[in-house]
């Protein structure tokens, strides 16, 4: 991991009308960390991933992805970072290989670029005798990994992946967060929102939201002592039993 | 028993509020619901007739003399026509055509007061715009009886009598006054309440099984007749809302009679309605998709609906086959119904067979639909 | 431009997968330009008369013949009594009920002057109104035939005559379908470019891949070219095929205009309906919400399109209506220009008019289309 700041967020607020998801959220994140973003739901965890991603102009403070800004340059953070949700991930209708690439391609990739990161990326789920199924027809969990690994296809710098691993069952998960780390190893930066604690303990640094407030920020283990418990669970819980917001 | 029937109704009202929250909490689909027949009867009784009136037409009078401008004036004054244009050249006419500024030439020939006057028998010619038949016809006929009138008015000079002449009485049933209303009222009553009924339930069922929220409803301890049955029941209650609607807007609005009994035209638009439900519940176990469901619904209901239950086109104008395939669409038996229950007051005695063969296909299509929904399940 | 091409290549992979929606696209409207035309004739004949005769002479058995032979009426019942006449419209097996009183010929050979007595059913006030005047047209035709007679029998009066002469230019032999096939098709050609293009869009909405199209570096308008390419190609091939084989061999239309002014402004006009149905999915969030939205409208410009009505014969407020309905135009030029032969210069209005709605709905649907909002 290096010192380089890949996200940075300063005073980052978003209004609707009178309701405040977001709450002047000050953080950064270091290019290939892995940085855990936890929250209740409702506590503002979407509200400011999207502005991140340059999906949402914010109301007011500042904000950098990848060196640029969320308010004048959103379309140059979206040429570098990536994105998965669990909510979608994939074209259902396509195949994996139509998938990878139509992805690739908007992405900007050039046709053997599509093929060669293609192939591989293949190869590396185990895929290859499944390239011409519709992904549709693939369980949840090869849909998960493969809508990871199709969201790096580009070489993204950042990574956003929002509840990456919903429904899916302990071994994916564990094969989901492998691929993470490779990822990281090769210096991308995940940003990671969850709701899995465990999950959480696999992250270098994880912050916890609370009411649109940003209430600690720490590695697990300083958290952890922090708060005198032993897991990342009850720290959640401790700051969480505070909030207003109901679920 | 007594005990499970009580659960039973309690889980349906369950899922009919859901279903009737579905329907409310869209404010969109709820134009359709009730925009559409309100803005049907409206255009319909205020803008869209079926009767050819005011149409443009040139003239292109070669004498200029008295008689003709007479004969022009007679035809201005006539609803039927506005003189658009006085051509000054044979040329121009078919620019006129073309560019739509004229359906009808009026030529006048040269001379023609003197010819009138010598009884020389001028020749006046129509030329109409074909490429509408229809309007051709009707306009060509229109200004027919104008020029016989006129003709009639010059003889009016020389005194000769006819010496038979028999004069018909006409005696208008049901509409003295010719209005659109009678006709197309009944007419948006099978439209809408037939496209509401299919095109909703078809969609709203898909939908369920499009987000996979048709699986859960199924594995809930609740039988799947009941699932669909609570899917029906809100869209039977909008349906008959929306009659009500549009009988209280066609009796406020356009002043349509209520002659027959209101019991047994809500009786029977209630068959009509599940006729029409059933419908879509079949389209809705044919497809997979909101978009076929909706496609089928749309393209297969809307225009077949609009033709053949006979309210825009005569039936009996159709080829045989055509005439033979309307009978299978339900709406043309509830128009039959609707017209003479709220116009001809007639009684069940008079619509039975029509009654009949509703439900005859309500239950048709209930078996259908029930036996592709089971095979689905297993 | 590669993106676009990228996107391209997506949206036709996905329209021609789905099997459920391909023969919907293009099998169900050319089934229904085969089947309609052959249903909306107005072309009022078949009118169904019964004759109440109450007099039996030759004259009103040579009426009554008169009647069946001119072709527009149907003879369905003959009877003695007026009861029965009425029992038949009452049930709709008679439109007309023609009622020929006792001594009917022997008060017109020894007065001069008889009554007959017409009951139209009038629920549908046009045909009542066609049906009563092709009648009244055909007895007095009868009462001039009477007058004949009588006049050969005794000495002719003289009388002038203005001679009327009608000829029908563009469609001579009065072909109802020449009229409504072009009609029909340019309506098919609407519904499948509004509807398809604000379901699409909408699709990708329901099931979230929208956010990941939107977090992706693709343009807002490479998107939306992306999307609307491929139902411009599909509403240009849907008219082809109604066109050049349906229209051509079924009902042997061929146009008299320029088919390439034809395409040209069908070009324009997908545009501008592609746009339409862009914008009713800017402001739609599901499939049905997007439906019922434009099905609305659909149906708006279908009666308001001088497709089955006149729109001359509508009043003011209705008229404006009806020009601002794109629909109105594409009708007015696929029969200008496949029946009338008109040309560029007998259109070029429509042409602007067109290119200002195509500017209009693609430039408000592209503003209300936020790609971040």
């Amino acid at each position: 991991m290096t010192n380089t700041i890949s996200i940075r967020a300063n005073g980052l607020t978003k209004k609707f009308g009178t309701f405040v998801a977001t709450d002047h959220i000050t953080f950064e994140v270091y290019a290939g960390e892995i940085f855990g973003f936890l929250g209740a739901n409702g506590a503002g965890k979407t509200t400011a991933m999207r502005m991140l991603c340059g999906l949402l102009e914010p109301t007011s403070g500042e904000a950098s992805v990848a060196g640029y800004d969320v308010y004048r340059e959103a379309e140059s953070i979206k040429k570098n970072i990536g994105y998965m949700s669990q909510k979608f991930s994939l074209y259902e209708d396509l195949t994996i290989q139509e998938n990878i690439r139509f992805f690739g391609g908007i992405y900007g990739l050039s046709y053997e670029g599509i093929r060669q990161k293609g192939n591989q990326l293949l190869a590396d789920l185990g895929l290859q005798s499944k390239a011409k199924a519709l992904v549709g027809d693939l369980p949840l969990g090869w849909k998960q990994k493969l809508a990871f690994s199709v969201a790096v296809l580009h070489d993204p710098k950042i990574v956003f992946l929002d509840e990456p691993t919903g429904g899916v069952d302990p071994v994916t998960r564990r094969q989901f967060w492998d691929l993470i780390y490779q990822a990281a190893a090769r210096g991308v930066t995940i940003f990671v929102t969850t709701h899995y604690m465990d999950e959480a303990e696999y992250c270098d640094r994880v912050s916890v939201m609370v009411d649109g407030r940003m209430d600690a920020l720490d590695s697990p283990q300083n958290l952890k002592e922090q708060f005198g418990v032993n897991s990342i669970e009850e720290v959640f819980y401790r700051l969480a039993r505070g909030a207003q917001r109901a679920d | 028993m007594n005990a499970t029937i009580k659960i039973l109704l309690v889980q349906m009202k369950a899922f009919i509020t859901k279903e009737f929250y579905h329907v409310f909490r869209d404010r969109k689909s709820l134009l359709l619901l009730f925009g559409l027949p309100i803005a049907q009867i409206l255009l319909f009784g205020f803008a869209l007739t079926n009767e050819i009136k005011n149409t443009k037409i040139a003239v292109y009078d070669q004498a200029g003399d008295r008689a003709s401008k007479r004969l022009i004036q007679r035809v201005e004054a006539s609803k039927y026509f506005e003189v658009a244009a006085m051509l000054h050249n044979p040329a121009e006419i078919e620019g006129h055509f073309k560019s739509g500024q004229a359906r009808l030439v009026l030529v006048i020939p040269a001379q023609f007061e003197a010819d009138l006057a010598r009884q020389q028998e001028p020749t006046l010619q129509i030329i109409t715009d074909g490429s509408d038949p229809n309007t051709a016809n009707t306009i060509t006929n229109y200004l027919n009886n104008i020029i016989q009138d006129f003709q009639t008015d010059q003889k009016g000079n020389l005194q000769v009598r006819p010496e038979v002449r028999i004069v018909p009485v006409m005696r208008m049933l049901y509409n003295p006054q010719l209005k659109g209303a009678p006709n197309f009222v009944p007419g948006v009553m099978s439209l809408v309440l037939l496209l509401i009924c299919v095109m909703m339930t078809s969609i709203s069922i898909v939908r369920e099984k499009e987000l996979g929220t048709m699986e859960v409803l199924l594995v809930s301890p609740f039988e799947p007749i009941l699932v669909i049955l609570s899917k029906a029941i809100p869209y039977l209650v909008l349906s008959l809302v929306n009659l009500t609607l549009i009988l209280v807007l066609s009796v406020v609005l356009l002043e349509m009679p209520i002659n027959g009994s209101l019991l047994l035209l809500f009786g029977i638009s209630t068959i009509y309605i599940i006729t029409s439900l059933s419908l879509g519940l079949l389209i809705s176990s044919v497809t997979d998709s909101q978009q076929a469901a909706m496609l089928l619904s749309l393209m297969g209901m809307m225009l077949p609906t609009m033709l053949f239950t006979g309210f825009m086109f005569p039936i009996e104008n159709m080829p045989i086959p055509l005439q033979v395939i309307s009978h299978v669409v339900p709406a043309r038996y509830y128009y039959v119904i609707v017209k003479a229950i709220m116009i001809k007051g007639l009684g069940l005695s008079a619509i039975w067979k029509e009654t009949a063969i509703l439900v005859g296909m309500t239950i048709f299509l209930l078996v259908v639909s029930w036996r592709k929904f089971k095979i689905r399940l297993e | 431009m590669k993106t676009i091409l990228f996107l391209l290549e997506k949206e036709f992979k996905q329209i021609f997968r789905n099997k459920a929606l391909l023969p919907m696209l293009f099998g169900m409207p050319l089934i229904q330009l085969i089947v309609l035309p052959l249903a909306a004739d107005y072309e009022i004949k078949n009118i169904n008369i019964a004759v109440v005769d109450h007099d039996r002479s030759a004259f009103s058995s040579r009426l009554t013949h008169k009647i069946d032979a001119t072709g527009y009426f149907r003879l369905t019942g003959f009877m003695d009594s007026y009861r029965e006449g009425d029992r038949m419209i009452a049930l709709d097996e008679a439109d007309l009920v023609l009622e020929i009183p006792a001594k009917f010929e022997n008060t017109l050979q020894r007065e001069g002057v008889e009554r007959l007595f017409l009951a139209v059913n009038a629920i549908n006030g046009t045909k009542a109104n066609v049906g009563a005047s092709y009648l009244s047209r055909i007895i007095g035709d009868f009462s001039e035939e009477l007058n004949q007679e009588k006049r050969n029998k005794g000495a002719s009066a003289p009388s002038s005559q203005i001679i009327v002469t009608s000829s029908n230019w563009f469609n001579p032999h009065m072909n109802y379908k020449f009229f409504m096939v072009p009609g029909i098709l340019a309506f098919l050609v609407t519904m499948i470019g509004g509807y398809m293009s604000a379901l699409n869009i909408v699709k990708e909405k329901e099931i979230g891949t929208i956010e990941q199209i939107n977090v992706s570096p693709i343009r807002k308008h490479h998107f939306i070219i992306g999307k609307l390419v491929p139902f411009w190609v599909i509403g240009m091939v849907v008219f082809s095929i109604g066109q050049l084989v349906v229209s051509r061999y079924i009902y042997h239309i061929i146009p008299v205009g320029s088919l390439l002014l034809l395409y040209a402004y069908l070009a324009l006009y997908l545009v501008a309906i592609l746009g339409f149905g862009l914008l009713v999915s800017t402001y739609t969030d599901t499939q049905q919400q997007a439906m019922s939205v434009a099905f609305f409208f659909v149906m708006i410009f279908l009666l308001m399109s001088g497709l089955f009505t006149s729109i001359d014969s509508m009043p003011e407020w209705a008229k404006v209506i009806a020009y601002l309905n794109p629909v109105t135009y594409f009708i007015e030029v696929m029969r200008g220009v496949v029946l009338k032969g008109s040309n560029w210069v007998d259109l070029q209005n429509h042409f602007l008019i067109m290119a200002l709605f195509a500017v209009f709905f693609n430039s408000w649907a592209l503003f209300n289309y936020r790609k971040s909002s």
